[in-house]
């Protein structure tokens, strides 16, 4: 792999792999049994310098913004790359918010520049706040002949000959603006250095090398820290190959381990358990006495792999269930949410270890990572290489605030003073999360100081951020919580969202009003839905301004209601 | 040329038979996550057996922010 310590930027690191490994291969797009493209590095210098160049010829200076709003695809990194060429700033937003969300991250970062997907531009110009879109030049991928795209270019066309100017960037100026929540309320902009992606990808890389040959499987979302660099940065400055799916039917994701030899794969929970639901089922359906030395042959991996990983000796004794993953699969990484020890103990009985780690975007991405040394199902791993962690104010039990030190964590928050110092504490990023760092030096987690929670699909869900979806309904005042928080709860598990719900005097609960709560419910993404809803009768507190007190809030229910019997499933 | 009606009826039976519930149980207005306890791959599992059973192809991104069985078939009948 290059010496990351050597660039100053990510541009500089990824114009170098170009050259150095031109006729390897650094991309597959695939969608269900096509192949849409494979290019090399060199193939994609060539699709990806035109672009930069195209893009100079629109006014794209160094340091201006550009986002993307794209599925995971080719054209997702050729347009990374050549943003990074021109010294540019990148925004990556999630595709799966609603355009009015998408829209107000837009405005609210400033962007310049827009390159988007044919069917992401269709909904955008749709919805409200469309015609305030600020970005100079809108770059639309795969739109068909004759579409209307209200004056952007299309993303093809943008293309100019000639040689593009390389801009470099120091190490501290900004590489990314990375939104780790706050759509619906205060937007939460991390604001990521160069240094912060290089530091990050020399730990993992430490832990979990790449190299030409490898190929990595994408199907996170490259707009999420995690697959942007384990399904684009890590892989390109080692000489591996990253492999999209443009669907992410768990059939074709099967199908693409044997297909594409697969060595690496990034999941959240929600796809690990489709993954052990689909593997027990075809277990299940094995006759008994095939079933009974699978199970023999799962038990006796389980002894001899007991202290660490033997992936030669399990691919012999577990040969069948390996070519189902293509032969090639080295480990699993897990993260973004609250990994099951049982699923996690499962694969690894397998021969196929997942290791689990711990991060947040503020952190750059990881921050923990299991080294297999040995493998441990109930910790999110030991700290990555460079990064200090220490517990705040801990309990009797060793309990407190997980707190981050680190060249990964990022500069501050986009525009939002007051948010960064409350986060960044004497270059100590506090996490909101609860956790402790056990003798061997694992970090086990434990629930969340803050008021969020993370879903199964590793999606950050901040309360206020949906509150504005329940505007209108014929009560008096409303408020949203993560249940965990209202009643703290030493876990991971059942981490949901409730509604606090205050009547005016006299107004009753109706089915007619249930039916309202449940249809505005519904118009939610699913990762970002209630579960239930708690009636209050007290006037809420409030701030000056009429804010909520929320924590003064949480601190009145949870002293007169019980969760088991206060909170009604919708 | 199927009708809506006929579309919807037919992914109710799919859904029923693909998750293992009675088909009396549902209904086209359904919240499909809620009812059939599925999560959105589960949701893309089914959206598969449905394009092979109408001969069709549908983009993931046409199940986004599709929650009931009645929406998802009009986005299946315009592909029809």
């Amino acid at each position: 792999m290059l010496d990351l310590g050597q660039y100053t930027c990510l541009g500089a690191a990824l114009r170098e792999a170009l050259e150095r490994w031109p006729d390897e291969t650094c991309l597959i797009e695939a969608d269900r049994e096509r192949e849409n493209c494979r290019l090399t590095y060199r193939q994609f210098q060539e699709a990806a310098l035109p672009l930069a160049r195209g893009l100079q010829h629109l006014g794209f200076a160094p340091g201006d913004r550009a986002a993307i709003v794209m599925t995971n695809q080719s054209k997702w990194l050729i347009s990374a790359y050549a943003i990074f060429y021109g010294g540019g700033v990148l925004v990556p937003l999630d595709y799966k918010l609603s355009a009015r969300e998408q829209l107000q991250l837009l405005a609210h970062s400033k962007v310049q520049v827009l390159v988007i997907e044919h069917h992401l531009w269709r909904a955008m110009m749709q919805a409200e706040g469309f015609k305030d879109l600020g970005a100079k030049t809108v770059l639309v991928t795969e739109a068909p002949a004759g579409a209307d795209l209200a004056g952007a270019g299309r993303w093809e066309e943008c293309r100019a000959s000639g040689e593009p100017q390389f801009v470099p960037r120091a190490r501290r100026d900004v590489a990314c603006i990375v939104y780790s929540s706050g759509t619906g309320g205060r937007p939460k902009g991390c604001v990521l250095t160069h240094e912060n992606y290089l530091e990050q990808c020399m730990a993992l890389t430490a832990l979990f090398p790449f190299w030409p040959g490898v190929r990595y499987l994408s199907i996170l979302p490259t707009n999420h820290a995690i697959d942007f660099m384990v399904g684009f940065i890590g892989p390109f400055t080692c000489g591996a190959a990253v492999v999209h799916l443009r669907t992410l039917r768990p059939e074709y994701v099967r199908d693409a381990f044997p297909r594409y030899k697969i060595t690496y794969l990034g999941l959240v929970p929600m796809v690990l358990t489709n993954l052990e639901r689909g593997l027990r089922a075809r277990f299940d359906a094995l006759p008994p006495y095939r079933r009974f030395i699978l199970n023999r042959l799962i038990g006796l991996n389980r002894r001899l792999t007991r202290r660490r990983p033997n992936l030669t000796l399990s691919r012999l004794l577990l040969r069948q269930v390996h070519q189902a993953f293509g032969g090639e699969l080295r480990a699993l990484f897990g993260g973004g949410a609250f990994m099951e020890p049982s699923t996690l103990q499962f694969f690894y009985d397998l021969g196929i270890p997942v290791a689990n780690g711990y991060g947040l975007t503020e952190a750059g991405t990881a921050i923990t990572l299991n080294d297999f040394k040995p493998f441990r199902a109930d910790t999110v791993g030991k700290p990555l290489p460079g990064m200090e962690l220490k517990i705040v104010n801990p309990d009797a039990e060793g309990v407190g605030e997980v707190a981050v030190r680190s060249k990964t964590v990022m500069s501050h928050y986009l525009d939002d003073p007051e948010l960064t110092s409350e986060t960044i504490q004497d270059g100590w990023l506090l996490t909101g999360d609860l956790g402790r760092l056990d003798a061997a030096g694992h970090l086990q987690l434990f629930g969340r100081v803050k008021n969020m929670i993370v879903t199964e699909g590793g999606k950050n869900v901040y309360p206020e951020d949906i509150e504005n979806s329940f505007e209108g309904l014929a009560v008096k005042e409303l408020c949203v919580f993560a249940a965990n928080y209202l009643w703290p709860a030493r876990t991971l598990r059942a981490e949901e969202l409730i509604i606090v719900l205050r009547f005016d005097v006299g107004k009753e609960f109706t089915e007619t009003w249930r039916a309202d709560l449940a249809a505005r419910d519904r118009r939610l993404p699913d990762f970002k839905r209630i579960s239930g809803y708690v009636i209050w009768d007290e006037d809420f507190p409030r701030t000056a301004s009429m804010k909520i007190k929320r924590g003064v809030l949480a601190e009145a229910l949870r002293g007169k209601l019980d969760r088991e019997t206060a909170v009604v499933k919708l | 040329m199927r009708t809506p009606e006929e579309t919807v009826e037919e992914i109710l039976s799919l859904a029923a038979v693909h998750f293992k519930v009675p088909r009396e149980q549902l209904s086209p207005d359904d919240d499909f996550f809620k009812k059939l306890k599925i999560d959105s791959l589960q949701a893309l599992e089914l959206l598969t057996r449905l394009e092979h059973h109408f001969n069709i192809e549908l983009p993931d991104y046409e199940m986004q922010g599709v929650t009931d069985f009645r929406t998802l078939a009009e986005r299946i009948q315009a592909r029809l």
